[in-house]
């Protein structure tokens, strides 16, 4: 038999309904994977069991003649701000270190129904805040691609879903689950050569999700293609009447309607995406990419997204302003560590509890949102950065009037170096410049592979859609899969 | 605009984070640099709109005001750091 893990969803759902291999020697293959790679620190739990026992379960229910289940048997790896119930979920915080859930995620729950089983837990940003994967409280993870220039620097995976985008380049899972709040799926999928796909915000359940910024987190799933991206998200979404955002809508049969087919389609090309300084490699791949969607038969059109250079600086208060309340709840008496000093009282208890259990990038983002509302510069920072995304969301809704879908490139630049950019804050925000206005929006987008830089190094372009139409995003994004050909995977040095 | 080290620290005790008077040094130039950058907000004319409330046209729904799981005392104290006699357990708060 062949390496199944070089499999992805598609291909493991379809060769165990067939009986080419069973299940069992699925998860057991993966398993394996996953131990041989601690250098990448890609996961903080792994959790063979659980994978194992959905792989038996599937076994049993093929022998027994029973209808299979969507993803029976398929091990995937889930991102470690979902909650699952017995399992440590640390949002890859000191704070949450040794919390164990005594309940699911919905989107976790969901998987689990649709028959996967879970490999572990995987590293991020801690409370999903960062872009690069340095503010785990459990370590960097590593990228496993390298440059090809002899050197052997340690590159970041992207962030927050570092290590969902990590372990699936490095072939550890054939699909995670994903998070993203201003680019945290599609910015790590552009860095590490695979697929992400960030859903229309309400399509996914936030319930059981360790909240970041509420009115922006949305899940999402990880693979290595689109089809795989697509098998994934239709088992995570769909209405839950426990979070009060979501979607009554039911999920549509996105894999069964994919179509790389894009005649009478308009996409529209944003000229203000063209930021200066912008790499030619970027610019070049966002070229190649328009001509891979000409010759899938679609229009091309340039609009106008006039507020984009104020997405950044509005999603910087909006995002703080949220994650200061949402953390709030991390105090040390409910969950959590609690750090009480000799003689400590009430006040003091939180205070050392919040400063010993928080890293240095949460602390700076609550400390940024509780100025941000506090007493006086509410209106002058908040109530104006709230303003700026109704604008923000009015451009997509005018460019909706001339064009179907546009291309962006994914991020600024090829995945950079680990401590490259750590000592300034600001140019690591910088890092989401392409990513965040759909967030505000709450719009569909994805990333899919485009080419490799001159350092052999994956870059992404990003589709992004109107709400609800997940559906034109995944073909579009098939279509430029389909036409770049992209098949470059990181040399195994782990 | 302009953070200096006491409004680090007013913030810092507003959020409930301990800080020492060296992290609150450190911060007041990254907290300056980063809120320097977001005033460039300020350029925009929002005189007309409305600030968003919702990204996707969503009702508010209202559920029937009924229990739905109950007895979970045990599940919700599983995770506290100290609980006493079915109850979250804190410092003295009152002498």
């Amino acid at each position: 038999m062949s390496d199944v893990t070089n499999l992805g969803v598609a291909a493991l759902r379809d060769g165990i309904r067939l009986g080419e291999f069973s299940a069992r020697e699925v998860a057991d293959a993966f398993i394996v994977k996953v131990s041989q790679a601690k250098q990448l620190n890609a996961f903080i739990v792994e959790t063979p069991d659980h994978a194992i026992a959905a792989a038996r379960e599937a076994d049993s229910a093929r022998a027994s003649g029973e209808k299979l289940k969507p993803l029976a048997g398929v091990p995937i790896g889930m991102k470690d701000l979902f909650c699952t119930k017995g399992v440590q979920t640390t949002a890859a915080s000191h704070m949450l270190e040794g919390f164990k859930p005594t309940y699911e995620s919905t989107v976790s729950q969901k998987l689990w129904d649709a028959g996967a089983g879970m490999l572990g837990k995987l590293n991020l940003d801690q409370f999903a805040m960062g872009s690069s994967n340095e503010t785990s409280y459990f370590g960097n993870v590593i990228s496993p691609w390298r440059r090809k220039d002899g050197g052997n620097e340690a590159l970041a995976p992207g962030g927050s879903s570092g290590g969902s985008s990590a372990a699936i380049s490095a072939r550890l899972v054939p699909a995670a689950t994903g998070t993203d709040t201003g680019g945290s799926i599609r910015q790590p999928a552009a860095f590490t050569g695979i697929s992400g796909i960030k859903p229309t915000y309400g399509r996914c359940s936030r319930w059981g999700v360790v909240a970041f910024a509420s009115s922006l987190d949305q899940a999402g799933s990880m693979a290595r293609d689109v089809r795989d991206c697509a098998i994934m998200l239709e088992a995570m979404s769909g209405f839950d009447a426990k979070d009060a955002t979501s979607l009554n809508l039911d999920v549509p049969r996105w894999e069964e309607n994919l179509s790389g087919d894009l005649r009478g389609k308009k996409i529209g090309i944003p000229k203000e995406y063209r930021v200066d300084g912008m790499p030619s490699e970027i610019e070049a791949l966002w070229q190649q990419g328009i001509d891979w969607l000409k010759d899938a038969g679609a229009e091309i059109v340039e609009v106008s997204l006039p507020h984009t250079k104020y997405a950044l600086p509005a999603y910087y208060i909006i995002a703080p302003a949220e994650a200061s309340s949402n953390l709030a709840r991390y105090d040390g008496v409910r969950f959590g560590n609690r750090e009480l000093p000799a003689g400590a009282g009430l006040q003091d208890m939180y205070a050392a509890t919040r400063a010993a259990g928080f890293g240095p990038e949460v602390q700076r983002r609550i400390l940024i949102g509780t100025y941000v509302l506090s007493a006086g510069f509410y209106d002058a920072y908040y109530t104006q950065a709230q303003k700026v995304r109704t604008l923000i969301a009015r451009d997509f809704e005018r460019a909706w009037l001339q064009c179907d879908l546009l291309l962006t490139p994914t991020a600024p630049s090829a995945a950079f170096a680990l401590g490259e950019k750590s000592a300034d804050p600001l140019a690591m925000y910088l890092n989401d410049v392409f990513t965040v206005p759909s967030s505000l929006a709450g719009i569909p987008a994805m990333s899919v592979p485009g080419g490799l830089d001159a350092g052999g190094l994956p870059l992404g372009l990003q589709i992004i859609g109107k709400p609800l139409d997940e559906q034109g995003v995944l073909n579009a994004s098939l279509a430029i899969e389909e036409r770049a050909g992209f098949t470059a995977r990181p040399d195994q040095w782990w | 605009m302009s953070v200096d080290t006491a409004t680090v620290k007013k913030v810092a005790g507003l959020a409930r984070i301990a800080i020492t008077d060296a992290d609150a040094e450190r911060l007041a130039p990254e907290l300056n640099n980063i809120l320097g950058w977001i005033e460039q907000l300020g350029e925009v004319d929002t005189s007309s709109v409305e600030p968003m409330t919702a990204v996707i046209p969503n009702k508010l729904r209202l559920r029937d005001d009924v229990v739905t799981e109950p007895d979970q005392r045990d599940a919700v104290l599983a995770n506290a750091p100290v609980a006493e006699h079915g109850f979250f357990a804190v410092p003295k708060v009152i002498e």
